[in-house]
């Protein structure tokens, strides 16, 4: 609440500390997010992404508890979560949805024991509000670099995969003919995703954490015919989607009654989202052939 | 040069969930040839190729590719190839990964990679739809961009999955007077599965006959003979020639059309 009062109190949107750190952790970690979500959508492995995001609420819970910066727990239970979802075999396509349905009944289960004991304790239940459905106005300066770091880790090491990532996730036949060892590279690019997933739980929300890894993905594909184009896409739709909300957010305070409180900009950054996605699609279609967005 | 072998399979075999799917299977492909694997549905094709490529452990028995036994040198076209038509992939780019979708790192563009790549898709005749999303060309046309994926690197031997499969009359001609052209011009050696031998008999140079997991092998001539076939198939079958079109059907020492088990296999 303090920050919210902080904001209102700034005259302008970018001279307003909460709103430029909101801007720069929301745009790097919707970057990143939406390279991953490329390949997560090419992988047809949204499901997976979602569950993760959900376990993941499970570690942002866990975190809080103890008294550690949530973004420690989302990583390091969407992380675990991945390895476990790997062991069970998301690898062969028939085990995918099994093994993540069987992870994610599991971590929604403590997830919803270690949220209902913080809140019980608390007597509040704005932690709970955060950790699922993210407080991007709430990010503190220390989070920065913890965002910037393992973001950069993703982004390097999907440069590192991608060629042999690219082929084993259009055809395993043809990477693993071509000497690709697609189930390591396919474990990497799944720890990838569960901390991108992570990232994005810090600020959309555990829950809505997919819609930044799948949504920018999604519109991107409908967008452009080139793999290299649809992450460029991706990613500029996703960095926009972010910044458009946090603006729209940052302006609804003018529309409440007593002007008190903002609209989430999780909310607002989802419908832009969808609303991208909505429009790619009235794009792709009217334009016989996909061309790419250069905006 | 009759001497030298683009592979030399021997004595392989193939235990699958308690079963033999592979039994001592032995053959030999020379360079320029094109090889026909001609078997029943669940005959092993696509395990015996799974064999070549090292992807499949086996029993018994070794593969030898090429004079150094590389596996660099293998061209593969999978029987199976689905990716959804919104795939953001152009033919160019699958070919593309073709020469380095194995290597780490981000792709290197350069004129020269785009001009291989052109000249590859001009060789398969692929031009016309290389710009089109590979998940919406049809079953004859994405069959000729895995086939520029799968020669761009410069394989020795070039292993095609019942690319005939889902191709009709005319597109599977025209795959079959590419895949022999690429076999004299590259100095390939081809081997091509399927389960309806006709369509390869113009062009094959010598047919690999697989039943109940075994092999005979040689020329057309010497394969698709009624003595040859029924000691594979342990029990008599014979082959009918019509019109130029070869037919092997099972039988009880007769030419029965209709035995009790039906045909073996109509060819
Ligand atoms: N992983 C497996 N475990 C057990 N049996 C298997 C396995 N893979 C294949 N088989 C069996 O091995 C046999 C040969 O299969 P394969 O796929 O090699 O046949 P094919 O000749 O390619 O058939 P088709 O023409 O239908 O493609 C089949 O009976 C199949 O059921
Ligand atoms: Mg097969």
């Amino acid at each position: 609440m303090s920050h919210v009062l902080h904001v209102l109190i700034e005259p302008g949107f970018f001279s307003s500390s909460p709103v430029r750190l909101a801007l720069a952790i929301g745009g790097l970690v919707a970057s990143v997010a939406a390279v991953v979500g490329v390949f997560t959508v090419i992988r047809g492995q949204a499901f997976a992404g979602e569950a993760l995001g959900d376990i993941g609420a499970t570690g942002g819970a866990s975190a809080y508890l103890a008294g550690v910066p949530a973004l420690f727990g989302f990583v390091g239970f969407s992380v675990a979560a991945a390895g476990a979802m790997e062991l069970i075999g998301i690898q062969r396509v028939r085990g995918r949805d099994l093994a993540t349905g069987i992870v994610l009944g599991a971590g929604f289960g403590i997830a919803a024991l270690l949220l209902y004991l913080g809140t019980t304790y608390d007597n509040t239940s704005g932690a709970t509000v955060t950790i699922l459905f993210g407080a991007i106005f709430d990010l503190t300066s220390p989070d920065l670099p913890l965002v910037l770091g393992f973001g950069l880790i993703v982004l390097v090491t999907l440069a590192v995969l991608y060629r042999p990532l690219m082929l084993a996730s259009i055809s395993p036949e043809l990477a693993a003919a071509r000497g690709v060892r697609v189930r390591l590279v396919g474990a990497a690019y799944l720890i990838s995703m569960a901390v991108a997933v992570a990232l994005s739980a810090v600020t959309i929300g555990a829950i809505l954490s997919t819609a930044l890894l799948v949504g920018p993905a999604a519109a991107a594909l409908r967008l452009t015919t080139r793999p290299g184009r649809a992450i460029a896409t991706a990613a500029v739709i996703g960095v926009a989607s972010t910044w458009l909300g946090v603006l729209l957010a940052y302006d609804s305070y003018d529309w409440t009654v007593k002007h008190d409180r903002a609209w989430p900009a999780s909310f607002f950054i989802v419908t832009v989202v969808l609303a991208v996605y909505l429009i790619a699609g009235w794009f792709s279609q009217s334009i016989r052939r996909g061309r790419s967005l250069s905006a | 040069m009759e001497a030298s072998t683009a592979l030399k399979v021997e004595g392989v075999s193939v235990q699958l969930g308690g079963r033999q799917i592979l039994d001592d299977i032995t053959f030999e492909l020379r360079p320029g040839e094109l090889t026909g694997l001609i078997g029943s549905n669940g005959a092993g094709k696509t395990t015996l190729f799974r064999v070549i490529l090292g992807l499949q452990a086996t029993s018994a028995g070794s593969v030898r590719i090429g004079a150094q036994g590389e596996r660099q040198g293998v061209g593969y076209v999978p029987q199976k190839f689905l990716l959804d038509p919104d795939m953001p992939l152009r033919g160019r780019d699958l070919v593309g990964l073709g020469i380095d979708g194995h290597r780490f790192g981000l792709p290197k563009p350069s004129k020269t990679r785009r001009q291989r790549i052109q000249q590859m898709l001009e060789a398969v005749d692929a031009q016309d739809f290389a710009d089109a999303r590979v998940g919406q060309l049809s079953g004859g046309e994405q069959q000729r961009i895995l086939i520029a994926h799968a020669l761009i690197s410069n394989p020795q031997l070039l292993l095609l999955d019942e690319p005939l499969a889902n191709l009709d009359l005319r597109s599977a001609k025209e795959v079959v007077t590419l895949l022999s052209r690429i076999a004299t011009e590259h100095r390939v050696s081809v081997l091509i599965s399927a389960h309806e031998m006709n369509p390869l008999l113009p062009v094959m140079d010598r047919i690999v006959y697989l039943a109940d997991g075994r092999a005979v092998s040689g020329t057309a001539d010497e394969v698709i003979r009624t003595d040859v076939l029924s000691k594979l198939y342990r029990h008599h079958v014979d082959v009918l020639k019509v019109h130029g079109r070869v037919i092997v059907v099972a039988g009880e020492g007769d030419h029965d059309d209709e035995p009790d088990h039906g045909p073996v296999e109509i060819i």
